[in-house]
């Protein structure tokens, strides 16, 4: 009987050595351990034996059914993790197809431009005004110094509707509106929008576009003072490394007025492309304000002087972006527009 | 304005700086020069030849075989030119000259016969075509019979010389002249100005025994000199005069016109010049045109004239546009020997308005436009008369025929250093100051920390403390100003909740996947009010560039439309874009009604995941879903009412409401207008942001999260097709009341299980108590409620 037990072991290691998947495995288990299996019918038959005898195979049985058992077990914990890894090779997925697309838009170059000048000054404490893109007269020119018939409305050439109302050819009767409103008190704005000027539409002019401008009206408000804040925005829209000059220029509305060149951010001022070899951009137009904008707008200019300054966000993409088209802006060609879907921080 | 530097220096000391150097310091200084122009361009080895003999070269009917005596030997030279003569002296390019663009001259052989150089025109030499006198315009140069063979040509006739193109501003027209150039330079460089010296022999005769002035229009013509040159010979001007005017940007003539271009260009004073027979009255009147007078200006135009319109007649008929033009009727030709020289001042709007009226603008309207000196209308005729006696034999009469009731005092501007040096936040010297208004030739009286100033008249622009400010600043230096931020009350700065607002609009229309356009406010009147829900009036430029921008929109509409045909024109078949704008309506007010408002246009796939069979074409519910979207994150609740709008598909068209008012469209665009546009199917929007942004969003309180699980229980119904889905919500909601959360369409089937003319709906409602847990039998009382009003409503259920 003990060498029908070793032989039965044996067998039934062979077999759990043979199994090559849980499934068989199993049938092993069932079929040497299980309530019909030979090991059952051992222990069943030991009543057959003397009673002496019974102790010693009964314990001789039950170790068998360990070491069977235990290396069941271990087999099958071997033939699981087969099992689970070739399930896994199954589900393999090619991992370089493009992934599901998120929808997402952007915002127009201009927008973007004109944001970044409008955060960077309300950090400076500067509030966004606006106003009609339908201007009168008024506002446009009289209130800027400009009476009927000053020669420098022929620089520029305006959309009338009637003889007193026009597409505002610049943001600056925002400034004037905005004075008109304060009564006498000090202001700092920026004023962007759409303006409009007789042009023909080409690479370099659009009868449309944009404008940025800005006025600070207090106390003692000096040049220096312009200089100051032009040099901030110049930094911080181009660069650290900027350096800022100002050359003497003119508007109607401010006196004196400077144009503002920034070092060239190509090359540093050495002179390139960019720069038309001088090393210097030229970036906007600025000035003390006129006396005669501030009298005409209620402010005693004795007291309260400003500095007003006005670039054209067009300008400042192209030089930004390297844009060499205008009309670019205005196509929306989805090739352009979504170019701008990147930040550069 | 082109400024020859060699000509600047007749009146300044340049102190040889290189020209680009002393460019940038004018720059700097306030004059901006747009171009530093080298005249000689790199030319060499160009010398004077003289034409010994030109004979026709036997194989080719348009060339001549010319021997030309160079100094150092006689070459023979090929010329093509139909001008070219013996006895000429020509501008020889030699072998190894070098001509502008790099061009290089080499010994040569032209159809058999040898050429060693080359015979130039102008043009050949780097000048305009249309600043070549129209005498060589279409052929060589000739130059004078006494210039010396063999010479160098660039040296002997000005050549090496640099232009300045001087960019300037309304304000600076004291610089639309040489000696106002003059005068900027040497308060630059810290040099005197030389004036031109006037002296010439006059006649006995005097000018007024042969002519007679009247002045009917003072107040536009307060003052005219006239003087009277005769027995001039009209012919070509000397060397250096031409090239100067050349240099100037001005086309020679002839000596006399030369001349006046020449003074205008030097003094800035336009001048005009008469034929004294061809006046045949010897009379000037100046007086205003009488209506519908004619006139042929010197351009061949007839022009008719109009009550505005300042003239110079001969008593009976006009003669001349006043400062703007002369008159063909008196023009001076070849046969013209006495001459009637004109130097006036004309009040400035006088001359702008009919430089307008005739859109005809001249060398002389546009400085009349912006103000001439009126101290240098009398020199300016004086420097004529001097130079028509030296350079066309003429002989000056005596004294001039002068009107004069001009006024040209110095304007005194009294201004403080203090206030000088509080506006620039600088603290420069009183020294400093003076210097610099000395240099500027500005009279400077200093006394009591006060400065009188007087200001010389070719300075208009100098009118109050301010432009002395500015003055001081520009030659102290811009660099000097230190940089500094102003002291004023700092306050928080930021947008206002509308302009907030409109940021949250556009970050949510980006995130949802669409391209933020820009496009024209002006479009064509036919595309006006296409789309647009308030039509008003339309809005016309009274002079506008063309019929496409003539009008402003009521609409975003159609214009992002073009944008999106641009796209798809360009095979971009998907394409979403956004765009926020004003709309232009007429109001009460004078001035628009402007709108700003939100647009929307997409078309072609909304979904594209091809390879995982993901795909979704745009449809009305993709947009109404981004408007759903809008309302939820600005709180505000839009509801959405089945309407009909020109352009639109009408069973595809809603109108986006707001607390009963209508402030938006949704819809497909109808077939028929895609078909136009050349689209497939497209989903547009717009509606009104200021309506939308018109209520402040409440405060955020947070509602506390469930404690308790809400059941759902499903009922699918079988309803006419006309019936909307909106109103069956509407009735389980009134039916569900207080323990129904939420309602949801989760399924819709139209097909052939069904009924003609019917329509599956399922929808799926939620039940919550807040309170407690709520059991299956308060549900099923509530549900079986709802179940019992929907079929009371005609709603089947479906089995
Ligand atoms: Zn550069």
């Amino acid at each position: 009987m003990e060498a029908q037990l070793n032989e039965l072991k044996t067998q039934a290691l062979d077999k759990i050595a043979a199994a090559s998947n849980v499934k068989e495995l199993n049938a092993v288990r069932v079929a040497y351990l299980g309530k019909k299996g030979p090991i059952t019918d051992l222990l069943k038959g030991m009543g057959k034996l003397p009673a002496e005898e019974r102790p010693k195979m009964g314990a001789l049985v039950n170790v068998v059914r360990e070491e069977v058992t235990v290396r069941l077990e271990e087999r099958m914990a071997i033939l699981e993790e087969q099992a689970i890894n070739e399930k896994l090779q199954s589900e393999t997925i090619d991992i370089t197809l493009p992934g599901r697309p998120v929808k997402s838009g952007n915002a127009h170059p201009l927008t973007r431009v004109i944001e970044e000048i409008e955060d960077l000054f309300i950090s400076m404490g500067y509030e966004i005004e606006e106003g009609p893109e339908v201007e009168k007269d008024y506002y446009n020119f009289e209130a800027l110094n400009l009476p009927k018939g000053h020669p420098a409305r022929d620089m520029q050439d305006s959309f009338y509707i009637s003889e007193d109302i026009l597409l505002r050819t610049h943001t600056s009767p925002v400034q004037a509106r905005t004075m008109e409103a304060k009564g006498g008190e000090p202001i700092k704005i920026i004023c962007p929008g759409k303006v409009y000027r007789r042009d023909n539409d080409d690479a370099t002019h659009s009868h449309q576009f944009t404008q940025i401008e800005g006025l600070v009206i207090g106390e003692d408000i000096r040049m220096s003072d312009l200089k100051g804040t032009l040099s901030v925005f110049a930094k911080k829209m181009f660069g650290e490394d900027r350096e800022i000059r100002l050359r003497p220029s003119f508007f109607p509305f401010t006196e004196p007025s400077v144009e503002m060149d920034i070092s060239c951010f190509k090359c540093g001022g050495e002179g390139c492309n960019v720069c038309k070899k001088t090393g210097w951009i030229e970036i906007l137009g600025a000035g003390m304000v006129h006396p005669n904008v501030l009298e005409m707008a209620g402010y005693d200019s004795k007291r309260l002087t400003g500095f007003a300054f006005g670039m054209g966000p067009e300008r400042i993409a192209m030089l930004k972006y390297g844009i060499e088209d205008i009309r670019h802006f205005y196509t929306n060609d989805v090739r352009f527009l979504s170019q701008f879907q990147r930040t550069e921080v | 304005m082109l400024v020859s530097i060699k000509w600047l220096k007749d009146y300044v000391n340049t102190q040889d700086l290189p020209p680009a150097e002393l460019g940038e310091k004018i720059t700097r200084a306030g004059i901006e020069v747009d171009a530093v122009i080298d005249r000689s361009q790199g030319l060499s080895n160009i010398v004077v030849g003289y034409v010994e003999s030109c004979e026709k070269h036997p194989e080719a009917d348009k060339l001549s075989i010319c021997q030309v005596n160079v100094g150092e030997e006689t070459a023979q030279i090929i010329c093509g030119a139909p001008n070219i003569a013996a006895g000429q002296n020509v501008i020889v390019a030699r072998p190894g000259a070098r001509l502008p663009g790099g061009m290089k001259i080499k010994k040569a052989k032209l159809r058999g016969e040898e050429s060693n150089g080359m015979i130039c025109s102008l043009q050949e030499l780097g000048i305009e075509g249309k600043l070549v006198p129209k005498a060589y315009a279409e052929g060589i140069y000739v130059l004078p019979e006494n210039a010396e063979v063999g010479s160098d040509v660039i040296t002997n006739f000005d050549l090496d010389d640099t232009v300045l193109e001087l960019g300037l501003t309304p304000n600076r027209a004291d610089a639309m002249s040489m000696l106002g150039v003059a005068y900027e330079v040497g308060a630059i460089l810290e040099e005197e100005v030389k004036l031109p010296e006037i002296t010439y022999k006059e006649a006995e005769d005097k000018a007024s025994s042969m002519l007679t002035l009247n002045i009917d229009s003072p107040e536009a013509n307060p003052l005219y000199v006239a003087k009277v040159v005769r027995g001039i010979e009209v012919k070509e001007s000397p060397m250096w005069l031409q090239q100067r005017l050349m240099a100037a940007g001005v086309r020679p003539h002839n000596n006399v016109v030369d001349v006046t271009n020449y003074v205008l260009m030097e003094y800035g004073q336009p001048l005009h010049a008469f034929d004294y027979d061809l006046l045949e009255t010897g009379n000037i009147t100046v007086r205003h045109a009488k209506a519908d007078e004619l006139i042929t200006t010197l351009d061949g135009n007839e022009r008719k004239l109009s009550l505005n319109n300042l003239v110079i007649t001969n008593g009976e008929k006009p003669v001349a546009l006043a400062g703007v033009m002369g008159g063909a009727n008196s023009e001076v030709s070849k046969n013209t020997t006495t001459i009637v020289i004109e130097s006036a001042y004309f009040e400035s709007g006088s001359i702008r308005q009919t430089s307008k009226e005739h859109n005809l603008r001249s060398d002389a309207s546009s400085r009349y436009e912006k103000g001439v000196d009126p101290n240098r209308v009398i020199p300016a005729a004086e420097r004529a008369a001097q130079l028509l006696s030296e350079l066309a034999g003429g002989e000056v009469l005596a004294g001039s025929v002068i009107f004069d009731q001009l006024q040209r005092e110095e304007k005194i501007v009294n201004v403080s250093p203090d206030f000088i040096n509080s506006r620039l936040g600088m603290k420069i010297r009183l020294d400093d100051m003076l210097d610099i208004l000395n240099r500027l030739q500005f009279k400077t009286e200093a006394m009591n920390n006060q400065l009188m100033i007087s200001v010389p008249t070719r300075r208009q622009d100098i009118q109050i403390e301010e432009d002395i400010v500015e003055e001081i600043a520009r030659l102290y230096g811009y660099d000097e100003i230190p940089s500094t931020l102003p002291e004023t009350a700092t306050s928080p700065g930021g947008l206002s909740p509308y302009q907030q607002k409109r940021r949250i609009v556009r970050n949510y229309m980006e995130g949802a996947g669409l391209l933020q356009a820009t496009t024209y406010s002006l479009t064509s009147e036919k595309s006006a009010t296409q789309f647009a829900m308030k039509q008003t009036e339309l809005t016309r430029l009274l002079m506008p560039m063309s019929e496409e921008r003539s009008t402003l929109r009521q609409s975003l509409l159609p214009h992002l439309l073009e944008s999106v045909s641009y796209n798809t024109a360009r095979r971009i078949d998907s394409v979403a874009l956004y765009e926020t704008g004003s709309v232009f309506l007429k109001g009460q007010d004078e001035l628009l009604n402007e709108e700003e408002h939100l647009a929307i246009a997409v078309t072609g796939l909304w979904l594209d995941n091809s390879w995982q069979g993901e795909k979704k074409a745009v449809d009305f519910f993709v947009v109404k879903g981004i408007v759903e979207g809008l309302a939820a994150k600005l709180d505000v609740e839009l509801e959405f009412e089945r309407g009909e709008l020109d352009g639109l598909h009408p069973g595809r068209t809603a109108f986006i409401t707001l607390d009963g008012r209508r402030i938006g469209v949704i819809g497909q665009l109808h077939p028929n207008e895609q078909k136009a546009r050349d689209l497939k199917t497209t989903i547009v929007m717009e509606l009104s942001l200021v309506e939308l942004f018109k209520d402040q969003t409440e405060a955020l309180v947070y509602t506390q999260v469930p404690r308790y699980p809400s059941i759902t229980r499903d009922v699918a119904l079988v309803l006419s097709k006309i019936v909307e889905a909106g109103t069956i919500e509407k009735l389980i909601r009134s039916a569900g009341g207080k323990l129904l959360k939420d309602v949801r369409v989760f399924d819709l089937y139209e097909g052939d299980n069904l009924e003609a003319g019917k329509k599956s709906v399922a929808f799926s409602l939620t039940y919550f108590d807040p309170e407690k847990t709520l059991t299956d039998e308060e549900v099923t009382a509530v549900h079986e409620k709802v179940v019992a009003a929907l079929i009371e409503s005609g709603a089947e259920l479906r089995s």
